[in-house]
């Protein structure tokens, strides 16, 4: 344990807001933007003119197209914003990072009320066609780029897509420790149970073993169902000090502690262990930042743009034991909102929409506030959980946050 | 049957840190980037080694044999045309943390195992001969 507080202990979120989700909704990203930003802002009991810092992932042209939304100089803009503090940017410990920064920010004074936001239009910049590879890997004929970087080497190979490079971990983890396609389709119906209790989720039909089965094959072992699907959507927080919580209208999220550790390789193929990658250092580096333990944990909202993930991030973040995730949720009942960890109660991304991490952050904030609903927690005893997990990222990217409800 | 690899090759930019690469296949040796001080291959191409920090690297044969470290059947169609491939992660024998995503040939699905002994083949495309892995021949 460390000697001093961390220093992103000082931050809470006093607000939080989103915007309309959903596939091909036809809205610009800047408008999705606005509107769960100045959600987020009177759901903290603010104004425009309180905030003093602005924040996203990841910032300027990155990406597919729809994938980055609108930058920080476009959003303080279009909120004529005053600010003290602003960080945009994509390099950092997963699509957190942003938030993680505004925890520094906010614990080193640089800001008082920072506005952090992530805003996805993949669906609608899809338009008609199919999803795309990374790089828009289309047909042949002139003109056709070259590419440079990690993705020379992945490319020419066809491994075009984040899900071939994904498939290789789940393969290798069949290989070492067993894991079926039965057990890994138990991320993906707790999802879909879990959606159909979120009136925002992309996709609330009912889903069983034999449905996901039987979908198409996309990468092996992977099907359709064990991948997220390309979303419109914005989600938003403020991020204050802590000396702000007892005035904010609604319960404050405490942040307990953040991981932000890349001790391996920053690659996806020459990771030393293929079947963990960055969520393993991630996930230890915020424990090392504690006293709560991961038998503190009462939800866990686990990144599961691909359904392997949220297997490897129960086992980084100490949630089981390595390699026994497999055997955990192998009848689903342990990850069920009714269950010892209950895990992405909002549908997760898988059902809940590709909101790119940011959608499993504002789900541990609604589980705290015992804002759920239908879908809420209820610890023994009957109040809404204590102390929350939430990680982001997959391959060489991950970051992980710990949110309490009260002051830990 | 499963392809070599999809319909269309998109293909890395030749620079000077990773033509030596890129093109090694035309005289049918897979080379990589070796540090003089301390023997470390190094991959990607990079102008220090990570070992010893030494600069002093070049370009050295290495025998082709690889272990399949994990793989995967690609279906879905990125890549307009084309039929189910095989995209493997395989670790050199010289230096196993040495991987390269590549594409497993003359080999179907069903007969591919975790750990089997591979050996390079190159396939030309262009300017570039991709580095691709077969199942090793046993003599």
């Amino acid at each position: 344990m460390t000697v001093e507080e961390p220093l992103e202990r000082r931050a809470v979120i006093s607000g939080i807001g989103q915007s309309a989700v959903g596939r091909h909704l036809g809205r610009t990203g800047l408008d999705l933007t606005a509107e769960a930003c100045l959600a987020a802002v009177a759901d903290a009991g603010l104004t425009r003119d309180d905030i003093d810092g602005l924040a996203t992932y990841p910032g300027m042209g990155t990406g597919t197209p729809g994938f980055a939304g609108p930058t920080t100089p476009e959003v303080q803009d279009a909120l004529r914003l005053r600010l003290n503090w602003h960080d945009g940017g994509g390099e950092g410990p997963g699509q957190m990072r942003a938030l993680i920064a505004a925890c520094l920010a906010v614990g080193a004074g640089l800001a008082r009320h920072v506005l952090v936001y992530r805003t996805v239009t993949e669906s609608t910049a899809q338009g008609a066609g199919g999803r795309q590879g990374i790089g828009g890997a289309g047909g042949g004929g002139g003109g056709v780029p070259r590419f440079s970087g990690f993705l020379q080497w992945t490319l020419p190979f066809g491994a075009v897509s984040a899900v071939n490079w994904i498939a290789l971990v789940a393969q290798r983890r069949m290989h070492e420790f067993g894991l079926t396609r039965e057990q890994l389709a138990q991320i993906a119906l707790n999802g879909r149970r879990n959606a159909a209790l979120n009136p925002q989720a992309v996709y609330r039909d009912p889903l069983d073993l034999d449905g996901y089965l039987a979908a198409r094959m996309i990468s092996t072992p992977l099907c359709l169902f064990d991948c997220d699907a390309p979303s419109d959507g914005s989600t938003a927080f403020v991020v204050s000090h802590r000396d702000y919580a007892p005035d904010a209208p609604r319960q404050a999220c405490h942040v307990n502690a953040v991981g932000t550790a890349l001790r391996g390789r920053p690659s996806w193929d020459q990771f030393d262990d293929m079947t963990t990658m960055a969520a393993r250092d991630a996930g230890a580096s915020m424990w090392e930042r504690t006293d709560l333990t991961p038998a503190d944990v009462d939800i866990a909202q686990l990144y599961d743009g691909f359904s392997i993930l949220a297997m490897v991030w129960l086992e980084a973040l100490g949630l089981c034991g390595r390699g026994e995730s497999g055997p955990f949720v192998e009848d689903g009942r342990a990850i069920a909102r009714d269950g010892v960890l209950p895990i992405n109660t909002a549908g997760g991304q898988l059902s809940g929409g590709r909101l790119h991490g940011f959608g499993l952050i504002h789900e541990a904030c609604v589980q705290l506030r015992g804002e759920g609903g239908e879908r809420q927690v209820r610890r023994r005893g009957g109040g809404p959980p204590e102390v929350a997990a939430v990680s982001n990222g997959g391959g060489p990217i991950a970051g992980t946050l710990l949110l309490t409800r009260g002051q830990a | 049957m499963t392809a070599d690899g999809p319909a269309f090759r998109l293909l890395p930019r030749l620079e000077p840190e990773n033509e030596f690469f890129w093109t090694s296949g035309a005289d049918g040796v897979l080379r990589f980037l070796r540090c003089a001080a301390c023997r470390t291959y190094v991959h990607p191409p990079s102008p220090v080694c990570p070992e010893c920090l030494s600069r002093d690297l070049a370009p050295e044969a290495v025998s082709g044999r690889a272990t399949l470290v994990a793989h995967t059947l690609n279906v879905h169609g990125w890549i307009p045309g084309s039929e189910p491939y095989l995209i493997g992660l395989v670790a050199i024998d010289e230096q196993p943390d040495v991987r390269l995503t590549t594409n497993l040939v003359g080999v179907e699905p069903e007969d591919v195992t975790t750990g089997m002994a591979l050996e390079v083949t190159f396939e030309p495309n262009d300017d570039v001969w991709l580095p691709l892995f077969r199942p090793a021949d046993p003599s």
